[in-house]
């Protein structure tokens, strides 16, 4: 590993988290992202303060993308609320695999509330590269401090992307709205680890696009869950083949 | 409506459509915190669902845009997906040279295709 990371006291650990992700990759894609979530906010009519709200208690951008574009086109609010649910299933299993690192013996449940609503995909991502290096006890509050430091890189830059869209020519707005689909799409390409992440990937955006042309009725739920579903079926049945022939 | 609910309205709707169908994820998390690990199944389908789901959003975003992205037409918005995606792959698997190049096909498309 390249770096070595040891600190005096908590506070010094939780500056060091936040000095980390504002060098860290994930700013550039982050700022990105939540310049186009700005300006996606703007268009539909949300205000400044609703959306530093949402990205302060939401605090995942698919989410935000699910919630903002479906109270802009008027969808159903408990299809809304579902298709926002699926969506953070993924945060599910990401809390599970955290909570282990930053755990020592002297913390309580009430320590480990704040990570928890911090878990997202880009602090997970730098957790579990820079966490398993640092002394347990500092642990804690570099993940907090990692956290708040990418929370002021996403409301900063949402706040930039509303107030751009306010003023750009229609041609640069569109250019900032498109962001959110073409940023998100990339980066999920990047995470994915194994077939089945590429192949949940090919199959929600298939069957997103082919459901909604069919104005299907909850969509989102049925692009996830069947798109999600054959992905693993799949995986099951690659990893049961391969079993079997070794 | 009065004038204070119709203020709150949009924040009662981001709490009870936004934050705790979200949260409830995180919560879950830390109760079963622990005799979980990555590899599980049901961990495993979780993450194939919670991709697809994204996925779903992404084609719904690119394909029935709103606002002034839908001014850019169809076309110029799937191409330069499709080549700002193909950037991403020959760029030693960069983001960054993937929004920006699919970024800047979108822009020349736009300014000489836009309705």
């Amino acid at each position: 590993m390249s770096w070595s990371l040891t600190f005096n006291s908590p506070t010094a650990a939780f500056l060091g988290g936040i000095k980390w992700a504002w060098t860290s990759v994930f700013v550039i894609v982050m700022a990105g992202t939540y310049i186009g979530l700005g300006a996606l906010a703007h268009d539909f009519g949300l205000s400044a303060l609703w959306l530093t709200v949402s990205t302060l208690f939401v605090w995942a951008a698919p989410a935000q993308v699910i919630l903002i574009s479906g109270l802009g086109t008027g969808a159903a609010l408990l299809e809304l609320a579902l298709a926002v649910s699926l969506s953070g299933i993924r945060l599910f299993p990401m809390v599970v695999s955290l909570l282990p690192l930053v755990r020592t013996r002297q913390t309580t449940l009430a320590d480990l509330i704040l990570p928890t609503h911090f878990t997202s995909v880009s602090m997970w991502v730098e957790s579990h590269r820079v966490l398993p290096t640092l002394a347990a006890e500092h642990r804690l509050a570099f993940c907090n401090g990692l956290s708040v430091g990418y929370m002021g890189v996403a409301t900063t830059f949402g706040l930039v992307g509303f107030y751009l869209a306010a003023g750009l020519p229609p041609l640069l707005a569109a250019t900032l709205l498109f962001m959110t689909p073409l940023s998100f799409l990339i980066s999920t390409a990047r995470n994915a680890r194994i077939m089945m992440d590429r192949l949940a990937l090919v199959f929600g955006l298939a069957l997103g696009a082919l459901l909604t042309i069919m104005n299907v009725q909850f969509d989102l739920m049925w692009a996830g869950v069947g798109g999600g579903t054959i992905a693993y079926a799949i995986h099951r049945l690659r990893a049961a083949k391969a079993g079997a022939a070794s | 409506m009065s004038a204070a609910m119709t203020e709150l309205w949009p924040f009662l709707v981001l709490i009870t459509v936004g934050f705790l169908p979200n949260e409830m994820w995180r919560a879950f998390g830390l109760v079963m915190a622990r005799g979980l690990d990555e590899k599980s199944e049901i961990v495993m389908w979780s993450r194939a669902v919670a991709t697809a789901t994204l996925a779903g959003v992404i084609a719904k975003l690119l394909l029935f845009s709103n606002g002034s992205l839908a001014t850019i037409p169809l076309e110029v918005r799937l191409g330069a997906t499709v080549i700002g995606f193909v950037a991403y792959l020959l760029v030693r698997r960069s983001v960054f040279a993937g929004v920006a190049v699919g970024e800047a096909v979108l822009l020349l498309g736009g300014y000489l295709f836009a309705r």
